[in-house]
């Protein structure tokens, strides 16, 4: 019987099947952890006398509640409070008792982490991931299948090394058409969120399937995947291709040689069925696509650039348009713009900070706009200013960061001030999400840089003819 | 950790219109920074009943919610969406609700509530357009029949998994079922290497 991409990862780590009494047992590969959602599943297991079943499935970093302020090696890190120091550091002694390996303050892998998997090349095609993250389907970038758990769960994974799970249903998202010139996977997303809603993937695992997603590479691959989530998917994935296999060869956690041969032919089984069934089919059409941003308090009510806000079709649609301050029919470009935040898991690796570069180079964020550039690892980091981009950045009046998911979830210190009208290239513009009171707007990185360097929202194809007029 | 929640039970409703209410309005990421899961409550959809000098709100949506008597909220669709934060449960079970109705539960709140005793019933869109207009309606919430009965309104039955259902009956924890399981674990990990 022809299977789907998903299907097949189902059906491979299923220790038990389920029952009409009972969930399957799902077998994971890779239990990624962070320091927020991960405190109370360790208690549990301490109060219970369990041992982490596989500590060398289980891969931990500090993401969330890390300072992103640079600090001198040796001197305690400037945590926004006592309680973040004390997460952290939890977090350490966690995985200290139960030989986990984490990547803390001294390792060049630190970061966010849905930058540090892929990074570490633990991240491989056909795994099931899990993570006390709802932004776990950044891995199905790489056809894994990857989702987001509750801390109760993430205990059962310490535990057991399962999972209870239903099989989820499953949704083929596919794209025609060709976007237009400097749109991004997050642009892309955006459009798909739009279109099919918060929670039109509710229930389902999308896979993403079609020519422009063929086009992208891994890191706008991963940006897509991550959003899966905002439209509500358990996850979403991508088949791997020669693109997945070139970027992860040579990584620390793949093998070498013959075994790397061996292993990328295993991986080439990794897709749908062309005969696939699918609960559910939706096709979007890109051609022509440009860049969106998004003008309510939810990630599906993204719009091209140029467009206007739509009228409001109920209460929800009301409140947020208040909360915005943004009026139907209005052009939402030329929005006046307090502060810029580039970073998060969706738009923090080295392609984004050089589409941001791009934009900054040889130009000034503009008077009034503070804007905070943030990379996804110490990777990353260094990778930037190997390149330059850290000196595009600073001498563009921005600010140049340490790695973690700083103003996305604005839990670590880093936020705007209430009122504050933001052009974020995260993947939440929930109310208050990066600071009580604070309105964001998601957009691509090349948007985001767009918008500090001229102080409003800001097409970036249009910056250059701003400039000669 | 809260009293294990005993079935069936009655209760006022309370209700919250919102459509899409993310996990973020029910509990502020800022508040993630314990170590532990008791005593969110007070953290329970802080800014929608505070301001930022964490003075009491006009306009509280919360305002007149007595969870001593209206334990049952009723919220707009897609309740729970956004982040995986099982927070959000916590805080909601602290602050005294036992169920939550939606014509629209978000996938990964739902997994999380059920496994700490909120009890996530999906209605169906009349019933919950019913409920949504009849803040204090009487609600009787029977587990065991997976039953809905509302005095003076509609009655409907709800759908829960089964598993689901029953460790939240015996009070247990899943757990003990795949602890049980611990030889087909072992197995699938020698077949698979």
């Amino acid at each position: 019987m022809s299977r789907s991409l998903f299907q097949k990862i189902w059906d491979s780590h299923q220790v038990r099947a389920e029952t009409d009494d009972t969930p399957a047992i799902l077998y994971i590969d890779l239990h990624l952890v962070h320091e927020v959602t991960s405190p109370q599943a360790f208690s549990l297991l301490d109060a219970q006398g369990l041992k982490v079943r596989r500590p060398d499935r289980a891969l931990a970093t500090i993401d969330h509640s890390t300072p992103t302020l640079p600090f001198r090696r040796g001197s305690p890190p400037p945590y926004a409070s006592d309680a973040n120091a004390a997460q952290v550091e939890t977090l350490y002694a966690n995985t200290s008792r139960h030989g986990i390996e984490l990547h803390g303050w001294e390792s060049e892998h630190r970061g966010v982490v849905h930058v540090m998997g892929p990074e570490l090349g633990a991240t491989q095609p056909g795994m099931t991931i899990v993570c006390g993250d709802s932004h776990t389907a950044t891995h199905g970038a790489f056809g894994a299948l990857a989702f987001g758990i509750g801390t109760t769960e993430v205990g059962h994974v310490l535990a057991t090394q399962c999972l209870l799970q239903r099989k989820p249903k499953s949704m083929r998202v596919h794209l025609t058409g060709t976007p237009s010139a400097g749109v991004s996977a997050k642009d892309i997303i955006l459009a798909i969120i739009a279109q099919i809603g918060i929670d039109g993937g509710t229930g389902h695992v999308i896979e993403y399937t079609g020519d422009a997603i063929g086009a992208l590479d891994m890191d706008g691959r991963m940006t897509l995947c991550n959003m899966s989530i905002e439209a509500g998917a358990r996850a979403g994935l991508i088949a791997p291709d020669e693109t997945t296999f070139a970027w992860l060869k040579g990584r620390k956690r793949v093998p070498e040689g013959a075994a790397w041969e061996a292993q990328v032919e295993r991986w080439k089984a990794l897709k749908s069925d062309a005969d696939a069934v699918f609960d559910r089919l939706v096709e979007i059409d890109v051609d022509g696509l440009t860049p969106m941003v998004t003008w309510g308090t939810a990630p599906d009510t993204g719009i091209e650039i140029g467009g206007t806000i739509p009228q409001p079709e109920n209460a929800s649609d009301t409140k947020a348009m208040e909360y915005m301050g943004f009026k139907p029919g209005e052009g939402i470009s030329g929005a006046r713009v307090d502060r810029v935040f580039i970073g998060s898991c969706t738009n923090s690796r080295i392609s984004d900070l050089r589409a941001a570069a791009d934009i900054l180079r040889g130009r000034q964020v503009a008077p009034g706009v503070t804007a905070l550039i943030v990379p996804g690892s110490v990777l990353v980091k260094r990778q930037a200013e190997e390149e330059g981009l850290d000196r595009i950045f600073t001498e563009a009046g921005a600010q140049w960061r340490e790695a973690g998911c700083s103003m996305c979830i604005a839990m670590n210190g880093d936020k705007g001030a209430p009122g504050e009208l933001i052009v974020s290239t995260s993947n939440r513009n929930f109310e208050g999400r990066q600071g009580p009171g604070v309105r964001t707007i998601l957009a691509s990185p090349a948007v985001a840089a767009a918008a500090a360097v001229t102080g409003c929202v800001t097409d970036p194809a249009r910056l250059k003819e701003a400039e000669y007029v | 950790m809260s009293d294990p929640i005993t079935y069936p039970f009655s209760s006022k409703s309370f209700v919250l219109t919102q459509e899409n209410i993310d996990t973020d309005q029910i509990i502020p990421a800022r508040f993630l920074t314990t170590t532990s899961r008791d005593g969110l409550g007070r953290f329970a959809f802080h800014d929608w009943r505070y301001d930022g000098a964490g003075l009491p709100r006009n306009n509280n949506p919360l305002a007149g919610c007595e969870t001593a008597v209206t334990s049952v909220l009723v919220a707009g669709r897609n309740f729970g969406c956004g982040s995986s934060r099982e927070h959000a449960p916590w805080a909601l079970l602290d602050y005294g609700f036992r169920a939550v109705i939606s014509n629209e539960i978000a996938d990964i709140f739902r997994s999380n509530a059920a496994k700490n005793g909120l009890l996530p019933i999906v209605a169906p869109d009349d019933i919950h357009a019913w409920l949504l207009e009849h803040p204090g309606a009487e609600i009787a919430v029977d587990l065991a029949e997976q039953t809905v009965r509302i005095t003076d309104g509609p009655s409907f039955s709800f759908e829960i998994e089964p598993f689901a259902k029953h460790c939240l009956i015996e009070g247990t924890d899943p757990l003990g079922f795949l602890m049980s399981h611990m030889d087909a674990i072992q197995s699938f990990e020698e077949q698979a290497a």
